[in-house]
């Protein structure tokens, strides 16, 4: 079963992220990386493929920098990857960074693809849709926020928790999976991953390789704009007290000050 | 005016608060019509009635389910097709986000989750939405009829205006492919019988500093009436459930107090929780950044302050 991943390339969380001039995220003043969730899903294929002939490509749409995010997954064992990258998708929406994969998918896979892992969400936009959405471009199930993943005879299962319950599902495969954080540990790049991810196969399409037009992606086909971005106000600290026996006294008198009791 | 729909949020009829204040919004952008999924509308249909649903389309099909998002797409798109909607409103959440997202693809409209405001706008629905573990507040522009929306929990605050709520039957087929996906089995979580962590006025939250003892969290969040969150720290310790984490992975919360204990305020964290209108913080460690955020800060030990603040709330309440 061959497995098609795909990953984002996002500024990373740790850093002071902040927008462009046109209202977009920007990703060249700040450090990028392979998005966090993105590693859980890495490292869900590589347990599935561990042991046959099988294979891992991690694909990702976004801009040079990319490769860094396809550089990483390599490294902890994906065996090549694909880069979409273009001018005309910088600022496009979910739907057509969907478009975008779907056809890079079909393309990456020779028409159809057996298994497409995602992550639970980007760090960054954090909408959790993408999966749903190459989903209905793919025309293939949809089985995501999984936190326990196994793939056997053709049946792809696992389990999905929400608030009130733990749902089982199952679909046939092909499909579209997308996984949580809660489902494996993502391991690190060894050595002689790190060494061997120089000579794995690193393909770059444009969307005319894909065959997709240019008026259907990018930021002025986008189906919603960002009008306005404001920082909030840096919290102003309060009081701080060191516990000296009436610590707990003082805390509860502050909440019935502030009438929150 | 064009029809706005509003996904009802229910158990067996009982409709939810986040509904009315969908009902409320979607008033703003146009004639607000329900789309109920279940066989328990008559149950539903007063409530959706005092907030203003003038018509509530109603999905009652065993293969439609809140639970999986391919057919409840399905069903939407087949609502959508009938009353041509501006805008399309859905209690924030996984399915329902996924749900909205296949609807996005199949009518080509514009689609933003999350949203803590909908309004109308100059050229199309205008939302709100944080940004950047809730560092920014971002406007955004539907330019893409319909405008798809999930809203976030405490978006508006409910207001009552009467009307018909007329029962209109929705006939849908689901396609096969979206039948493919499938539960096979449900596992019902124990209640806790504390409030939803993203409704809750209050969250008493705990962190690595409990070691793994979450009582005292507990105590003073049953004092409170609040419901308890966790740091995913906690939480990758097994201490408490996945459910309860707050933060980047977990929950965003915006609760009127926030009371973190021995939670340490790494980023992770604070995307769940920086917006909450006041904040309280309990760590031994006083170099901890969560004290930057706070209204009010103990430097000390948990176990100590939390239950002398216990009994002290408790001693003022009675």
């Amino acid at each position: 079963m061959n497995i098609v991943v795909c990953v984002k390339y996002v500024p990373d969380a740790q850093a002071d992220r902040t927008f462009n001039e046109d209202n977009t995220t920007d990703r060249s003043n700040v450090d990028g990386l392979l998005s966090e969730l993105d590693e859980y899903a890495v490292e869900a294929a590589l347990k599935l493929v561990e042991g046959s002939e099988d294979e891992v490509t991690v694909l990702t749409v976004g801009p040079d920098g990319a490769a860094d995010a396809i550089k990483k997954a390599l490294q902890m064992g994906a065996h090549k990857g694909v880069h979409v990258l273009d001018d005309a998708i910088h600022g496009s929406d979910a739907p057509a960074t969907s478009l975008v994969l779907a056809e890079a998918v079909k393309k990456a896979s020779g028409g159809t693809p057996e298994l497409v892992l995602m992550g639970l969400a980007s760090t960054d936009g954090t909408m959790s849709v993408v999966p749903a959405m190459l989903s209905e471009r793919l025309g293939l199930p949809q089985v995501t926020q999984l936190s326990t993943l196994e793939v056997a005879d053709g049946v792809v299962k696992g389990r999905r928790d929400s608030d009130t319950a733990s749902d089982s599902f199952e679909a046939p495969l092909p499909a579209v999976v997308s996984v949580t954080d809660q489902i494996n540990e993502p391991r690190y790049p060894s050595f002689k991953g790190i060494m061997a991810a120089k000579k794995k196969p690193v393909e770059t399409w444009s969307l005319a390789d894909l065959g997709v037009d240019a008026g259907q992606v990018g930021l002025d086909n986008a189906a919603t704009k960002v009008t306005s971005f404001t920082a909030r106000p840096p919290r102003e600290q309060g009081e701080i007290v060191t516990d000296e026996g009436d610590g707990g006294t003082k805390l509860a008198e502050f909440l019935a000050k502030a009438k929150l009791i | 005016m064009a029809e706005v729909l509003v996904l009802v949020d229910h158990t067996d009829g009982q409709v939810k608060k986040n509904t009315a204040e969908l009902l409320t919004l979607a008033r703003a952008l146009g004639v607000p019509s329900a789309v109920f999924i279940g066989s328990s509308v008559e149950a539903a249909r007063p409530r959706l009635a005092q907030f203003g649903a003038a018509k509530v389309y109603v999905v009652d099909n065993p293969d439609v389910t809140g639970a999986v998002a391919a057919p409840l797409a399905e069903a939407l798109a087949a609502v959508a097709e009938q009353a041509s909607p501006a805008a399309i409103l859905l209690p924030t959440g996984g399915v329902n986000k996924e749900a909205g997202a296949r609807l996005a693809v199949k009518t080509g409209g514009g689609l933003i989750t999350d949203a803590t405001n909908v309004q109308p706008g100059d050229g199309g629905v205008a939302t709100t939405q944080s940004a950047f573990a809730s560092n920014y507040t971002v406007e955004s522009l539907v330019t893409k009829s319909p405008a798809i929306v999930t809203v976030k929990a405490n978006a508006a605050a409910p207001a009552a205006a009467q009307a018909g709520a007329t029962v209109v039957p929705v006939e849908v087929t689901v396609s096969e492919v979206a039948k493919a996906a499938k539960i096979t089995g449900t596992e019902a979580k124990a209640k806790s019988g504390r409030p939803e962590l993203t409704e809750a006025q209050i969250v008493v939250s705990g962190g690595r500093g409990t070691s793994g003892d979450f009582s005292p969290v507990e105590a003073f969040a049953d004092t409170l009436g609040a419901a308890v969150g966790a740091s995913r720290a906690a939480v990758d310790a097994g201490w408490y459930p996945h459910s309860n984490q707050v933060g980047q992975t977990g929950k965003q919360v915006s609760p009127q107090l926030y009371v973190a204990c021995g939670i340490s305020g790494a980023i992770q964290h604070r995307a769940g929780m920086q917006t909450s209108k006041t904040i309280v913080a309990i760590n031994k460690d006083e170099e901890a950044p969560i004290f930057e955020l706070v209204d009010f800060g103990v430097v000390g030990d948990l176990f100590t302050v939390l239950p002398q603040a216990n009994d002290a709330v408790q001693a003022a309440k009675s």
